[in-house]
């Protein structure tokens, strides 16, 4: 440990040790062991031969030496007839197409068809960071932006996740996404959450992250409507420790189509780094590959950006950027993107805020691919960059940007009656297919409990048993269905079977398929055609008002009500008398405090929550204990602490004022100084107190005695006064400049305390 | 239907909503909380056919997607193929599980011959000689 007065450090470096930042760890950068974002001396330069409409060679690697990457990409991504058209362009004019919005989309889409990994690569790392974020907006398949949650808890108990997925669906996430603690209560975990994503509405699409047989069967029993987990690899080796290959994948994604579940695959940066086996090769490099793989499996979308590999590729240089950018290749393969945005890759609040601004203003089909909608510790995929304990933080930031993140806010009576419902639900289904008997504490726990730890409810080897009865009794979602309906839960029965008769059209296998408002919008009949300003998604004003809404927000009846309450205490403990026109004195033990014209009349306190009439007795008190006079006068043609002030030094027969305010801002000036030259003063009246107002007075005295006092100061500890008090402040000060009129004349005022 | 889907007619669903069908021939129509209840709705009619997935993939054509258009076509043979035999095939692809290029091979003659799949079936002889190319008929522990 270093001493705190060690001579020869600058302790700001022992303040910085103490901030979470420190927590994150850096990597150098070094390209021969795998740690480079954008470039590697072993990336290739983009090439392709052609020879009779096959590729001969790709990316400096001749036909007979490709992988099994290499040759998949080859057979199955490249379009041999755009090939040569699209890789002999320049990259650097490929790369100012990609931003210049009077290129059409779809015109890009066509030469990414062409294009090798290398060369895919060559462009986008050409941009920076505002470029790649501008690049992917207008790429991005679907015009419309969405978001995914995670759905989990650290029990796995059935009755919380009926309830957060019936949460997660009020917040307005159009993907949820289950896994477990214990991998045998896949079933259990998968019917829970079915159960409570059909509550209030229908269409929000959920999986069930397990082992990939079981994920399928569990599909195939109707539970879930989509998957992800299919993961791909831009090395060969780390595809074969991945025990996969791009022909057994593509086949599993054949397979999923083949059962009406809607699949994307999953990569990211970084993946081959935390499997060892990265060929020196930069992350971007190797996405490319992954995400050209993916386009030539013929799935849909990727899930992207980093993923599991995030917080590792945030520790390079350029790490955050090149999320990005491997994110911009997966839209412009035409590619359904779940953005990533998901494993939490910082201790630093800051970090986060910075890592969803450009996703969350820009759009995406899916913002994160799992935000934690559950507290940190439930989440079971690891804590994601936002969870639950940020939900407001992030419904804020859509409402600073006015920006779509896909959410809105849920006022707590709503929230409180779906956690109801949804566990009122899952206790009927499970009672009915004699899977278990929730008590009434159990539900209640649940309904309340912000998360498990707070909880009496089911237990992981209880879920076990549910779960694997679940599995072994053929239980499909058509009993499930039935279980609801018999019960009374009519609506909630047809939301599942609607969700589960989407596989029988199968429109929302095309990409970036969602539902909103019960029809499928997808990148079909929802094509991003972003074009310039007034084009591409906007948000239409319904939508703006919906962002808005969150919750505590003050207007000036809200103030003016909390005054009123004051009001009636207020006239039981001080009385204030007009009593005649405020005139200059010439009595030199006069101190003039100058009040504002809504002082005592429609307010009532400082921003501080103390009492007028307690301010005013101690300036008083202060004042009289040094043997002087107060003279009280309110002024009615201003409601400026400076001008309040100078107004009553002016009249003030000491040549001394005060100034104050009603919210409890005041200045002590003198007859003769310029108006904002002060003697003294308090801006941070929030945290300022009745010992700083009884030495304001103190010191107004001093002054009138010809003093020169030490100034009274009010420590502050930094806190954002402004973020706090000024949306108050502003509607308080327009209560007092509405009382101003021009010219009007200060009254003398006679005070008289009650108490 | 003779003409070929275009991006209008999507959703199948919305477009037409009598034609789109359930493996058992019922309508979306039909598919109703009340069938369900009746028990005239079963997991058989809640699967997607191979009808529906070609139709998917002649729209994914038309918006310049082929690839995702054979991944439907795909899709569409193995429709009915058990699933205990996608698994085994799934599983026969995985890195060292064949031992011989001819076992995959094998199971692609029975994609080919026995359910109807010579989408499939090419794509298992495409991974039989690859596999073969870059040494993956190896034990793997």
């Amino acid at each position: 440990m270093v001493s705190a007065d060690n001579p020869n450090r600058w302790r700001r470096y022992a303040d910085w040790d103490e901030r979470p930042l420190r927590l994150d760890k850096f990597a150098k950068e070094d390209p021969a062991n795998g740690f480079s974002a954008f470039s590697s001396p072993a990336d290739p330069k983009p090439s392709v031969k052609i020879s009779a409409g096959s590729i001969v060679s790709m990316d400096g690697v001749l036909a007979h030496d490709f992988d099994m990457i290499d040759e998949f990409i080859a057979r199955h991504h490249i379009d041999p007839a755009i090939a040569e058209e699209a890789m002999a362009m320049n990259s650097g004019q490929v790369a100012r197409m990609l931003v210049d919005m009077n290129v059409p989309r779809e015109a890009l889409v066509r030469l990414a068809h062409g294009m090798t990994p290398a060369k895919l690569a060559d462009v986008v790392s050409r941009l920076n960071a505002l470029e790649i974020a501008f690049a992917y907006s207008k790429m991005r398949a679907r015009k419309t932006p969405g978001n995914q949650a995670h759905v989990t808890n650290a029990k796995d108990d059935p009755l919380q996740l009926a309830a957060d997925a019936a949460t997660a669906v009020a917040f307005g996430f159009d993907e949820i996404e289950t896994t477990m603690r214990v991998s045998r209560n896949a079933w259990s975990n998968a019917v829970a959450c079915a159960v409570g994503s059909a509550v209030g509405r229908w269409g929000t699409l959920f999986q069930c992250s397990s082992e990939e047989a079981e994920e399928l069967r569990i599909g195939m029993a109707g539970f879930t409507s989509y998957a992800e987990t299919v993961s791909v690899y831009g090395t060969e080796k780390t595809f074969i420790d991945g025990d996969d290959t791009p022909w057994s994948k593509a086949f599993l994604a054949a397979a999923y189509a083949s059962r009406g579940i809607k699949m994307r695959c999953t990569s990211g940066a970084g993946s081959e780094l935390l499997m060892g086996f990265h060929e020196s090769k930069s992350l971007l490099y190797l996405e490319a590959r992954c995400l050209c793989l993916q386009r030539g499996m013929g799935v849909q979308g990727t899930q992207n950006g980093g993923i599991d590999g995030a917080p590792l590729t945030a520790t390079i240089p350029g790490g955050v950027r090149e999320l990005m950018a491997e994110n911009l290749i997966a839209v412009w393969l035409d590619l359904e993107c779940a953005s990533g945005n998901d494993a939490r890759s910082t201790e630093s609040e800051i970090r986060v805020g910075a890592k969803i601004l450009p996703y969350l203003i820009g759009g995406s089909d899916l913002i994160c691919s799992g935000f934690g909608s559950i507290l940190a510790y439930d989440n079971s995929f690891n804590p994601s960059l936002f969870n639950g304990e940020e939900m407001e933080d992030y419904l804020v930031l859509q409402r600073d940007f006015e920006a779509d993140g896909g959410l809105t806010p849920l006022p707590e009576s709503k929230a409180i009656d779906l956690r109801r419902k949804a566990v009122d639900c899952i206790a009927a289904v499970f009672e009915e297919l004699e899977l278990g008997q929730p008590t009434a504490d159990m539900k209640q726990s649940v309904v309340i409990a912000s998360g498990s730890n707070e909880t009496r409810s089911y237990m992981p080897r209880e879920v076990a048993g549910i779960s694997e009865a679940i599995k072994d009794r053929g239980i499909t979602v058509v009993d499930v269905i039935k279980a609801l309906a018999k019960r009374g839960f009519r609506e909630e029965a047809e939301n599942l079977l609607n969700v589960v008769k989407l596989r029988v059209s199968g429109d929302y296998l095309q990409t970036s398929a969602m539902v909103r408002h019960g029809k499928v919008v997808s990148a079909i009949n929802d094509p991003n055609t972003y074009q310039g300003p007034g084009t591409g998604y906007r948000v239409s004003e319904s939508r703006r008002l919906e962002i808005n809404s969150i919750r505590d927000v003050l207007d000036q009846d809200e103030v003016l009500r909390s005054e009123a309450m004051h009001e009636k205490e207020e006239a039981r403990r001080i009385g204030y008398r007009v009593i005649g026109e405020a005139l200059p004195s010439d009595d030199k033990n006069e101190i003039v405090i100058g009040i504002s014209p809504a002082f005592g009349l429609k307010l009532f306190q400082t921003t501080a929550s103390h009492r007028l009439s307690d301010i005013l007795k101690n300036m008083i008190t202060a004042i009289e204990t040094r043997g002087l006079k107060a003279r009280i006068v309110r002024f009615n043609h201003t409601a400026d602490t400076s001008f309040l002030g100078l107004s009553a030094a002016r009249l003030s027969g000491s040549g001394i004022g005060i100034g104050i305010q009603a919210k409890g801002t005041a200045v002590i000036h003198q007859r003769d100084r310029l108006p904002h030259n002060n003697l003294e003063l308090f801006s941070n009246a929030p945290i300022t107190q009745l010992e700083h107002y009884k030495g304001f007075g103190a010191n107004a005295a001093a002054y009138a005695l010809g003093e020169m006092p030490e100034p009274v100061v009010v420590p502050t500890r930094g806190e954002a006064m402004g973020s706090r008090y000024h949306a108050r402040v502003a509607l308080i000060y327009a209560i007092e400049t509405a009382l101003t009129s021009e010219g009007a004349a200060p009254q003398n005022i006679e005070v008289k305390f009650k108490l | 239907m003779t003409r070929k889907l275009t991006l209008a007619d999507y959703p199948l669903a919305e477009t037409r909503s009598a034609e789109v069908k359930g493996t058992r021939g019922k309508s979306l129509d039909d598919i109703s909380l009340d069938a369900l209840l009746n028990g005239d709705v079963t997991m058989e009619d809640l699967r997607i056919t191979p009808k529906a997935l070609a139709d998917q993939a002649e729209i994914s054509r038309a918006a310049n997607r082929p690839t995702l258009a054979l991944n439907f076509e795909r899709a569409a043979e193995l429709v009915n193929v058990p699933q205990d035999f996608i698994m085994s095939s799934y599983e026969l692809l995985r890195p060292g599980r064949a031992k011989t290029k001819q076992q995959i091979l094998d199971v692609a003659k029975i994609f080919r011959n026995q359910h109807k799949a010579p989408a499939i079936a090419a794509f298992f002889e495409e991974a039989a000689e690859i596999y073969e190319r870059r040494g993956l008929y190896t034990h793997r522990f």
